[in-house]
């Protein structure tokens, strides 16, 4: 990243901002002007009005539990999560992270009263810009999330699921939470493109039209036999489906909208879990590239601040340690991978873009000539943060330096075999192989498990038909799968049929059936 | 790649403050609650793991900073998620430092079959992995699992027949009182509605008039209107002074104090007793048996009780008080007399731990050996003298083997004729260490008759 000397506009340099460890508030207000001129002039980030937030390490790991969000709802799950990481930092097993930042407008940034006045500032580079700036501009976030109206909306799923608590029981509340938080995963929209939530309107969303709609005809209601009794199937029953919105992938959404013995304010609680999960769906398809940009940012602006003369030797010495702690990232042997740490993979990626940009070699000539010596390593990052998700940038960004730097290597894995073979090493012939791998594994498709509801016996005994198309050996984990069936029948009322099936030849290789309990 | 329209609104947009917020005094702890549900609804698990933890450990470390493991099935959240059993997969490494292509390499033993570490990028998130969770509990939720459901016998009547302290409590106001006792803000309301009621004029309205009065006596010289309202004004200014004068800012009769009135509260000191037999006959095995009672003891009133002395007795031909240390640990050998324990005991009680200021408790751990001639005497002791003072008293008996079903020993024999008349008095067998957490419920588990009576 040395390479990189600020365009036209630079920031003014100036006095040392502090020395020492200890900060104050006006330490922290100074660096923070500071930062964000450099952020301003040199990098053009564009963000979100900054909320900074000193807490303890203790509310750290309160902010921990509930995924950064300064509030939500009672569940055990939360105090597991607690308890979890409570006992690995008192155990020493955990440092807790400096900062947590969370998508929000304002975007609020939690610092620990425990760092020194270095980390700070680092800290605000990383989240309050760094971070900002990703949530602001990347395209899933943007098409996505709507983060001026999470606080609220997380403030009402509180409120309402406390005043559940208090009118059917804490008992009857956790049922459904505890089934709706086992089928989270599946009960987001994946495929429907641009379906922005808005919160706002979830709230102010009347309950009268939530009686209503209950109200309404609904075809599992039925008791009465089918209308046109000559029609048993065929096109009577696809209509039916179709009316339904089968296939669904969205389970939740569709046993929010369907399930026929959920009180409405079940189908609320589920829809507030479904709300929920949909918001943070996006995260984990980017957290490569959003942890990367921010330490790319931190690192930027910290060099700069001590090239402005603002933080001295010591403080910069710092930010180095600390940096490189973070950007660590273990070779097989040390027990590293095979997931890579999202900062060090992130952080290689774009300072090597930079690079890129600013001096290439032949090599970069030939395998990325839009960008190689174009003279905009700001610019092509920007646009890199904006347009790409983990996959998609390492499929068009992971370079041969970053892969000799790292040098990676590729196992086949064949269950046949005896031995694992290695297939692709960092070489000119193992460049793109790795690659492709390295990005398959940010495939969402890779990641989550995709089941559908295929259909619906209601003619009979409302039996639901979910199917998950995968491949012989890669099927679910059955003891799990199971479990969650259990959940998914407290949900629906009645039985329940999993089928998993080869998506390759159509033949299904296990099936799973769990029926109401009595 | 800023173009120049988007530039002008960055611009603009950057001149939104930053908020830095000191959240620190905010409250702590907003996952309690998520906590206690966590215990709640693993509370089988978390007790059974909470009473295995308390088989070791020294008395008084027992609950303090305990961690517990529990199976994590208790609070497993099952999704559904794919697990790599048989096929072909691709995974990337990072430290490549030998291999080359075709290279093939061992197997690694892989942990419960092969492919469970997770396919790439699933990084065995959850899979089975977990198979323990741990907890760290706070003194309070340690021994409230552990001692659910017991209850010191008759500890209510005693406590009160016992009691000694007084305490102040609040109990509503009055007139009068010392100056400390002032109610500050109940005293002022009256004052202010008195005040008002009367009519008193306030500050400002006499600091009006006197800067009115100056402004015209700065002014001379004056025309008759306004000499005219000089001397009104002046009039006006010593009625106000005088009503001020005689209606008070604060008037006695304003004036609320709280009331406190002394109340009963149950004496909470307790002290117990361990007597234990350390003549050749008892093992090391019968001792350790012996502590884990007197431990579970310990611990269980330490809950009851804000501060709990422990006396150390152990006794073979003579007794002597000790301390933790020797008493479970140093060996002594010798014949066995009983009665010299209960009278350093009842010695010691009646110098120490007056019956009227402390609660007291007996626990005594013997193989029931005595000497013969010795045991007429104990039971008379125990009968006359310590039984009316005590609170409880257990006595157990250990046996070298578990296996070994005895005949009644003569210390047992005259215990058991005592506890038949004494409801406090509780006599039990060990044999095993498997056995005491069962014998020490059994001693102390809630009765309900006991509780209406």
């Amino acid at each position: 990243m040395d390479q990189i000397v600020p365009g036209g506009a630079s920031a003014t340099p100036g006095g040392l901002l502090y020395s020492g460890n200890d900060w104050n508030f006006q330490i922290i207000r100074n660096c923070y002007d500071a930062i964000q001129e450099i952020a301003d002039k040199e990098l053009g980030l564009e963000i979100y009005a900054n909320r900074i937030e000193i807490i303890t390490s203790e509310q750290m790991l309160d902010v921990y539990t509930s995924h950064g969000m300064p509030l939500g709802y009672k569940h055990w799950s939360f105090g597991k999560r607690f308890i979890g990481h409570e006992s690995a930092y008192r155990r020493g097993l955990m440092g807790l992270a400096y900062e947590v930042v969370i998508n929000s407008d304002p975007c609020i940034s939690y610092l620990m009263e425990e760092n020194s006045a270095t980390m700070q500032a680092l800290v605000i580079a990383h989240a309050a810009f760094g971070h900002n700036h990703f949530f602001r501009n990347n395209r899933l976030f943007r098409e996505w999330t709507d983060p001026s109206q999470i606080l609220d909306y997380l403030e009402f799923a509180r409120g309402f699921i406390a005043r559940c608590e208090e009118r059917h029981g804490q008992r009857a509340v956790e049922r459904i939470l505890d089934a709706a938080h086992a089928l989270q995963n599946q009960g987001v929209h994946r495929h429907s493109g641009a379906r922005k939530l808005d919160l706002k309107a979830e709230q102010q969303r009347a309950r009268e039209r939530r009686e209503y709609e209950d109200s309404m005809f609904n075809d599992l209601w039925r008791t009465l036999p089918s209308d046109l009794p000559g029609e048993k199937d065929g096109p009577q029953d696809s209509a039916t489906r179709r009316r339904l919105g089968l296939p669904e992938e969205n389970l939740l959404y569709f046993l929010e909208k369907n399930a026929p013995r959920l009180a409405p304010w079940e189908r609320e609680i589920i829809r507030i879990v479904r709300m929920v999960a949909q918001y943070f769906y996006p995260q984990p398809q980017v957290k490569m590239m959003n942890e990367g940009c921010a330490t790319w940012v931190h690192a930027y602006i910290m060099r700069r601040l001590h090239e402005l003369g603002r933080i001295d030797d010591a403080a910069y010495l710092e930010v180095i340690h600390s940096t490189s702690n973070v950007i660590n990232q273990p070779g097989f042997e040390a027990g590293g991978g095979p997931s890579f740490n999202p900062y060090a993979l992130g952080y290689a990626m774009m300072t090597d873009i930079a690079r890129i940009c600013v001096d290439p070699s032949d090599e970069d000539r030939r395998w990325f000539p839009d960008i190689a010596g174009n003279g905009d390593p700001v610019g092509t990052l920007r646009h890199a943060w904006a347009e790409y998700r983990d996959e998609s940038f390492i499929q068009q960004f992971l370079s041969p330096k970053v892969i000799r730097d790292f040098r990676m290597f590729r196992l086949r894995d064949d269950t046949t075999q005896p031995y694992l073979l290695v297939d692709a090493i960092h070489d000119e012939a193992g460049y793109r192989d790795i690659r492709r791998s390295v990005a398959l594994t940010y495939d969402p498709g890779t990641f989550y498990t995709e089941i559908e509801i295929v259909d619906v016996d209601l003619l009979g005994d409302r039996t639901l038909v979910l199917e998950h198309r995968s491949r012989k050996g890669q099927t679910l984990q059955p003891g799990d799968a199971r479990q969650t069936l259990d959940y998914l029948v407290t949900l629906w009322g009645y039985g329940v049929v999993l089928k998993e099936i080869d998506s390759q030849t159509g033949e299904v290789i296990t099936t799973h059936a769990v029926n109401p309990p009595g | 790649m800023v173009h120049a329209g988007e530039a002008v609104r960055l611009k603009r947009e950057w001149c939104r403050p930053v908020d830095i917020i000191d959240r620190r005094p905010n409250p702590h702890g907003k996952n309690i609650e998520n906590r206690r549900r966590v215990l709640e609804r693993a509370r089988g698990a978390v007790q059974k793991a909470v009473r295995d933890s308390v088989a070791r450990g020294k008395i008084r470390e027992i609950g303090q900073g305990n961690a517990v493991s529990v199976p994590s099935d208790a609070l497993h959240e099952p999704t559904f998620h794919r697990v790599f059993t048989e096929g072909t997969r691709e995974i990337v490494l990072t430290g490549n430092r030998e291999f080359s292509r075709g290279d093939r390499l061992q197997r690694p033993p892989a942990a419960g079959g092969p492919g469970n570490g997770g396919g790439p990028g699933q990084g065995g998130e959850k899979g089975g992995a977990e198979d323990s969770f741990r907890f760290v509990l706070s003194r309070d939720e340690f021994l409230d699992l552990f001692f659910d459901d017991l209850e010191l016998p008759d500890l209510i009547k005693r406590e009160i027949s016992t009691t000694e302290n007084s305490v102040p409590s609040r109990s509503g106001l009055s007139n009068e009182g010392a100056p400390s006792h002032l109610d500050l803000g109940r005293t002022m309301r009256r004052s202010i509605a008195r005040r008002i009621g009367l009519g008193r004029p306030k500050p400002d309205d006499l600091r009006e008039i006197d800067e009115r009065i100056a402004e015209l006596e700065a002014r001379r010289p004056l025309d008759a209107e306004e000499i005219e309202e000089l001397e009104r004004q002046r009039e006006r200014r010593s009625m106000i002074r005088q009503r001020m004068a005689r209606i008070p800012w604060v008037d006695p009769v304003d004036l609320r104090f709280r009331r406190y009135t002394m109340t009963p509260q149950p004496s909470t000191r307790a002290v117990m007793f361990c007597i234990m037999d350390v003549s050749g006959s008892m093992t090391e095995r019968m001792k350790d048996l012996a502590k884990q009672f007197f431990l579970l003891l310990h611990v269980f009133l330490e809950r009851r009780y804000k501060k709990v002395d422990i006396v150390f007795i152990r006794h073979a031909e003579s007794a002597e008080e000790v301390d933790e240390e020797t008493f479970f640990h140093d060996p002594r050998t010798g014949g066995t007399i009983v009665s010299s324990a209960l009278e350093l005991m009842r010695g010691i009680q009646r110098e120490r731990y007056p019956s009227g200021g402390w609660n007291i408790y007996v626990a005594q751990a013997s193989d029931g050996d005595n000497a013969s001639s010795d045991t007429q005497r104990t039971a008379s002791l125990l009968q006359d003298d310590i039984l009316p003072v005590v609170q409880y008293y257990a006595y157990i008996e250990v046996s070298g083997s578990g296996a070994v079903i005895r005949g009644e020993t003569d210390l047992w024999r005259s215990y058991r004729t005592i506890a038949e008349q004494n409801g406090h008095l509780a006599i039990r067998q060990v044999g095993d260490r498997k056995e005491i957490f069962p014998v020490f419920r059994d001693l102390f588990s809630r009765q309900h008759d006991h509780a209406e009576a």
